[in-house]
């Protein structure tokens, strides 16, 4: 019944939120500031974890190919095709429902224990759609950009430790990249980022936008938020591979 | 004038309010007082919409607010100002953006037009000099006053403050009952504020109703508060042994 319960009140706060605004220019000018919250602050650990994963990967899979009729352009390949079917799209997205996740239900929180939202409330501002619904948009335009921006910083990981540990020439990992590219794995990696995004940014939204009692309260939903966030992301990326890729 | 008409309100089975039914008078400091936890925020927030009362019915003038739907509802919350115990201003914003904030988004008020109506209200409440100061760096009678200038900025036909002078020492808790009571007059507005602070109720309590366990236990003016006969009301306002020794003599 608890879950029921839960389940109706997401659907109305969303509901709520995509809602006509009072003004489509105060919901431009948060959607710009959440952009920079949500999609721009999140380059650097964006980058920084590619960069290692994608020179991780490249010396993982040179040392587990052992078989010396595979050439050895496959280790790009393998690569290539790790970052762009689920490091960058996937993993990217559960780091990202961490950082973000639980920065939105955690504002969001405060902003409901300290009567915030209750003051747009009475001010006849619909909150939802003035604080939901920007989250939203600025994560739905900005995760493919990240996880774009994640495969090209994966791959020149990759290309890096070639380069500087001698891992293999770099020419055939080069090769590797180009070899049966098939640009198909961009777009249904950036289907399933726009897909997390939504999961993310509604879910933490509903437990911030929710929050009863004070701090403790808000530190349980901003741990809440991730959680499940993560594991609908993974649900997620299980039924959006079995309906994409048939 | 908001006339609240026999309401109710319940959580698990625990009336918090009991059949509750008053008038509040428009150019009045309507005053709600009563001990922690008797009902008062719970009847300030059903009388704004934030907490659905279970029966009952709740009027602004001639409109039954009870009884409409959200859409209806913003139409009168527009003409609503609400100053909240913790203040309530958004965190991201400077103290001019918060009271430019209902302007910006619910009127077609030109830039310049706004800042006018901002700094009109600003210097009513008297704060000067903090306009490019966020929240977290207001002291808490700063915070009390831009949150007034703020529930003032759409010029609102009803006020509700909820425990105004909560956390201010007594000598300011005064001066932000005095301005809500000089801008009551100044603007004809039915303002109604919950209080426990005998300071308040002497000071600005045009009508004063005592709440006692979720019922109405007490009506009349600040000043009849001191001559009551009334037990609860009497145990509420003389609660020091101070108190009732100036009471008895």
């Amino acid at each position: 019944m608890r879950f029921l319960f839960h389940i109706g009140s997401y659907f109305l706060l969303m509901r709520r939120a995509f809602s006509r605004p009072e003004k489509f220019s105060a919901i431009y000018r948060q959607t710009m500031r959440e952009i920079e919250k949500v999609g721009i602050n999140s380059f650097s650990i964006v980058v920084i974890i590619s960069l290692f994963v994608g020179a991780v990967i490249t010396i993982q899979t040179n040392f587990n190919i052992e078989n010396p009729l595979l050439p050895k352009y496959l280790i790009g390949v393998t690569v290539r095709d790790s970052l762009l079917l689920e490091f960058s799209s996937t993993m990217v997205a559960l780091i990202l429902a961490g950082k973000v996740g639980s920065s939105i239900a955690s504002e969001l929180g405060m902003m409901r224990v300290t009567e915030q939202i209750d003051a747009l409330e009475v001010m006849g501002i619909n909150s939802a759609s003035y604080l939901v619904l920007p989250k939203m948009i600025a994560a739905v335009l900005f995760f493919p950009i990240l996880c774009l921006l994640s495969m090209i910083v994966g791959i020149a990981g990759g290309y890096l430790s070639c380069v500087l540990g001698d891992v293999i020439p770099p020419a055939q990992y080069i090769q590797g990249i180009q070899y049966a590219f098939q640009p198909y794995y961009i777009s249904y990696a950036l289907t399933k980022m726009a897909f997390y995004a939504l999961i993310t940014t509604s879910l933490s939204s509903y437990l911030g936008y929710h929050v009863k009692g004070g701090a403790l309260e808000v530190g349980k939903a901003s741990t809440k938020a991730v959680v499940q966030s993560s594991v609908l992301i993974l649900l997620a990326n299980l039924v959006l591979t079995r309906i994409i890729l048939q | 004038m908001i006339e609240v008409k026999h309401i109710f309100k319940s959580y698990d089975g625990n009336f918090v309010l009991n059949d509750v039914s008053v008038k509040f008078e428009q150019g009045k400091c309507n005053l709600i007082i009563g001990r922690s936890g008797s009902g008062k925020t719970v009847l300030l927030k059903s009388i704004v919409g934030l907490i659905e009362v279970d029966e009952g019915e709740i009027w602004y003038n001639d409109q039954r607010f009870s009884h409409m739907n959200t859409k209806e509802r913003q139409i009168i919350r527009k003409e609503m100002g609400v100053l909240f115990q913790g203040a309530a201003l958004f965190d991201s914003l400077t103290v001019v953006e918060n009271v430019m904030f209902p302007l910006d988004m619910l009127t077609s008020m030109s830039g310049p037009e706004k800042l006018e109506r901002v700094n009109f209200c600003l210097e009513r409440v008297k704060v000067s000099g903090s306009n490019k100061l966020f929240p977290a760096e207001l002291s808490g009678g700063m915070k009390k006053r831009v949150a007034i200038a703020r529930a003032i900025s759409m010029n609102p036909r009803y006020l509700f403050c909820d425990e105004p002078n909560s956390g201010l020492d007594p000598e300011t808790g005064i001066v932000i009952d005095n301005l809500i009571k000089e801008l009551t007059q100044e603007f004809n507005m039915t303002t109604i504020v919950n209080s426990h602070d005998m300071n308040s109720v002497l000071e600005i309590g045009d009508n004063v109703v005592f709440i006692y366990e979720g019922c109405k236990c007490w009506e009349g003016t600040g000043h009849e508060v001191l001559k009551s006969d009334n037990e609860a009301l009497n145990n509420f306002v003389f609660a020091t042994n101070m108190a009732r020794r100036l009471k008895e003599k």
